[in-house]
């Protein structure tokens, strides 16, 4: 995974949405179409142009207080309209590790 | 231990409660991020995949039970009870939330603790040998020179804003527990012709996208000089940096570049204006920080006492005293590393409850102290030899007395694509693979020392180009992808790895390292020739066939 903190031009090649860590906590959270977060990807605003990709990216970006470190990250639009990470960072970030914690939930 | 005195403690308040106000500012939308993130780093505060992450000092890896029980309560109260102990004798908390940062900042305070140095282009915490101050035939304790390298660059400004990040690490010892080849500037003390105690000095070690193992570029400064030599080194390297943005890197570009003889030259200059200042350390002030350190009232004690011979009948504990147990400056006592390998586990994680259980036996068998070193593992560093037995059956039961201290499971490794927001690809679940290839102790203790270094990118947190075995994470295609080199080494006769070969997928990596532990049980010439010096007779080329041949 070539991490999207080096994200320079935005171009995407599929369905996206955009992520952040949510100020106080550091939570994994993700933009949504009414213009708040929310911390599960299935309510996230999915974009699928470059164009609609930038203007949500603009927008979290404007929440400075509430959230920090917006990138565009891909997804996967299943057959029955599931949103899935596009890939393993992502998977991580909206799933958890993929090893069990030292000290169980 | 060392005591502190009245104006850190002071200083360390002080701190937490500016810290508390920046953080309620940022909350309130009156800092930016951008205004904020070099508050948090100077704090320790770095932003992962999942959370915020807390990067706590523990300086020259000693702690107190004290201490220690309070990183237990932080991990419990704040975290999700566990820490991760780094490379650079930090701790680490993953989940840390920034409103509740300043009291876990306040909590370790009131011990002592802080995070300051841990992260930021500063200099960082000036690590040590973790056997500082009890390792037999030692010149002297190394932690003295840590502790006055700390004071003096601690919010100093020439060491605050430096072009980026700046590490030392101190040896006292032959062999170099501390890793100092790999360092910005490694410090090894001991006596010249005159029986003078003084630093060679080493520079421009560092791993990352360009490796480089340090070179000496002074074989003899006297302790008393050792501030304004250092400050030379700093002036030095903060010139190149101001002036050319090529410069703007890490010391090791630089004396890469310019070359060691120039760059001492340029030193050299320099020095001869600081050297006569008042950065020149006078006895006294030596002998203030060395009177802070103290050491227990050891007692009398036999070498061979009766509750080790009786001990040695069970095999179970001799295979752990072989590996975990290592002379000591007195007699009678030794050091015994605790291995935070466990099979299966997360290399250098510690729940809370071990923690505490820990700080407990140090409280019981080891005068309150505890020590971190960059191995990830920990450390009691004064244990009579008759409390051996007992202390091995209390480890056991708590998971803490694994019997693989510098074995093939003995793995250091970053935290990489599970936690980290700059990692290529995952590296915690690829050592707990290792560790279960290796479960049986007894095979691991044949096959002899061996370390494995796993880093998830370039940026070589676990030391990868330093492993006996290296395991880098790449990315390609997007999918994980490992570079493996082998014959590396971080000791006295550091060197970088090499290359075996194309990247291997996540799946294969195990498979990979056995074959390359299998080649070198066939190849070397005795039991008695470990690992890494079979490479260095044979070189990588029977390794490459071996992996390479089926795949
Ligand atoms: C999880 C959060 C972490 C982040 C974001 C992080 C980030 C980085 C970065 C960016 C560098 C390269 C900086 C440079 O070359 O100037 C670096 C170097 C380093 N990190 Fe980390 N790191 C993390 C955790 C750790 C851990 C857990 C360890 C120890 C196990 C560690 C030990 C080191 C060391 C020893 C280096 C220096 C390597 C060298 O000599 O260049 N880091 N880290
Ligand atoms: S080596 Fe890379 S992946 Fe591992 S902790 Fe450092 S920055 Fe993260």
């Amino acid at each position: 995974m070539t991490s999207p903190l080096e994200q320079k031009k935005i171009r995407i090649t599929g369905p996206s949405v955009v992520t952040a860590n949510r100020t106080h906590d550091g939570v994994v959270i993700y933009r949504t179409p009414q213009h708040g977060w929310s911390s599960r990807l299935a309510d996230a605003a999915i974009v699928r142009t470059s164009d609609d990709a930038r203007a949500l990216l603009a927008e979290a970006v404007a929440d400075d207080v509430g959230a920090i470190g917006s990138y565009i990250a891909p997804v996967e639009i299943k057959d029955n309209g599931e949103i899935a990470p596009g890939n393993l960072r992502e998977h991580i970030r909206s799933e958890g590790l993929t090893i069990e914690l030292p000290v169980p939930a | 231990m060392y005591a502190y005195d009245e104006l850190d403690r002071t200083l360390l308040h002080e701190r937490v409660e500016e810290f508390r106000d920046q953080v309620k500012r940022r909350l309130s939308g009156e800092l930016t991020e951008d205004e904020f993130k070099i508050l948090r780093l100077q704090n320790g505060v770095y932003l992962q995949l999942h959370a915020y992450m807390f990067r706590v000092a523990i300086p020259y890896g000693t702690l107190s039970s004290k201490q220690l029980r309070a990183l237990a309560y932080v991990a419990r109260r704040y975290d999700r009870g566990y820490g991760h102990f780094t490379t650079r004798q930090n701790i680490q908390f993953n989940w840390i939330k920034l409103a509740e940062l300043p009291d876990a900042l306040a909590d370790l305070a009131e011990v002592g603790i802080h995070a300051m140095q841990t992260s930021g282009n500063n200099m960082r915490n000036v690590t040590s040998d973790q056997w500082a101050g009890v390792a037999p035939s030692e010149v002297e304790d190394p932690r003295i020179w840590s502790e006055l390298l700390r004071q003096h660059t601690t919010l100093h400004p020439e060491f605050s804003f430096l072009p980026r990040k700046f590490k030392i690490a101190i040896t006292a010892s032959d062999h170099d527990r501390a890793a100092i080849r790999i360092h910005d500037i490694g410090l090894r003390l001991h006596k010249n012709a005159d029986g003078e105690t003084g630093f060679e000095v080493l520079v421009g070690g560092g791993l990352g996208r360009t490796p480089f193992i340090g070179k000496t570029i002074k074989p003899f400064v006297h302790g008393r000089d050792i501030l304004s030599y250092v400050e030379a080194i700093l002036r030095v390297y903060n010139q190149y940096g101001r002036r050319d943005n090529i410069y703007k890197a890490r010391i090791k570009i630089l004396v890469h570049e310019l070359g060691i003889e120039k760059f001492g030259k340029e030193v050299e200059e320099e020095w001869q204006l600081l050297r006569d200042s008042a950065l020149t350390l006078d006895d006294a002030a030596i002998e203030e920080v060395r009177s802070r350190f103290s050491y227990p009232a050891y007692e009398k004690l036999p070498h061979m006492p009766d509750e080790l011979k009786q001990a040695a009948h069970d095999p179970l504990f001799e295979r752990w005293r072989k590996n975990s147990v290592f002379p000591h400056k007195a007699q009678g006592y030794s050091i015994v590393t605790l291995s935070l390998k466990p099979v299966g586990g997360p290399p250098g994680d510690a729940t809370a409850e071990q923690m505490d259980v820990i700080a407990d036996l140090a409280d019981r068998y080891s005068f309150g102290e505890i020590r971190v070193g960059h191995e990830q593992n920990l450390a009691l560093p004064h244990v009579a030899k008759r409390d051996l037995p007992a202390l091995w059956k209390a480890l056991d039961k708590v998971g803490l007395a694994t019997p693989n201290v510098n074995l093939v499971s003995d793995i250091i490794a970053c935290p990489g694509l599970d936690y980290c927001s700059l990692a290529n690809a995952r590296s915690i679940p690829i050592a707990q693979e290792l560790t279960r290839r290796f479960a049986n102790h007894d095979t691991a203790g044949l096959i002899g020392r061996l370390h494995i270094n796993i880093s998830g990118c370039i940026n070589a947190c676990g030391h990868h180009h330093v492993g006996h075995i290296g395991i880098l994470g790449v990315e390609k295609n997007g999918e994980e992808f490992y570079q493996i080199t082998i014959g590396g080494r971080a000791d006295e006769s550091a060197a970088l790895g090499t290359l075996i070969g194309p990247s291997v997928p996540y799946a294969e990596v195990a498979d990979v390292v056995e074959d390359i532990v299998e080649a070198y049980l066939a190849l070397r010439d005795s039991p008695d020739e470990l690992f890494i010096d079979t490479v260095k007779r044979l070189g990588v080329e029977p390794f490459r066939e071996r992996v390479y041949a089926t795949r």
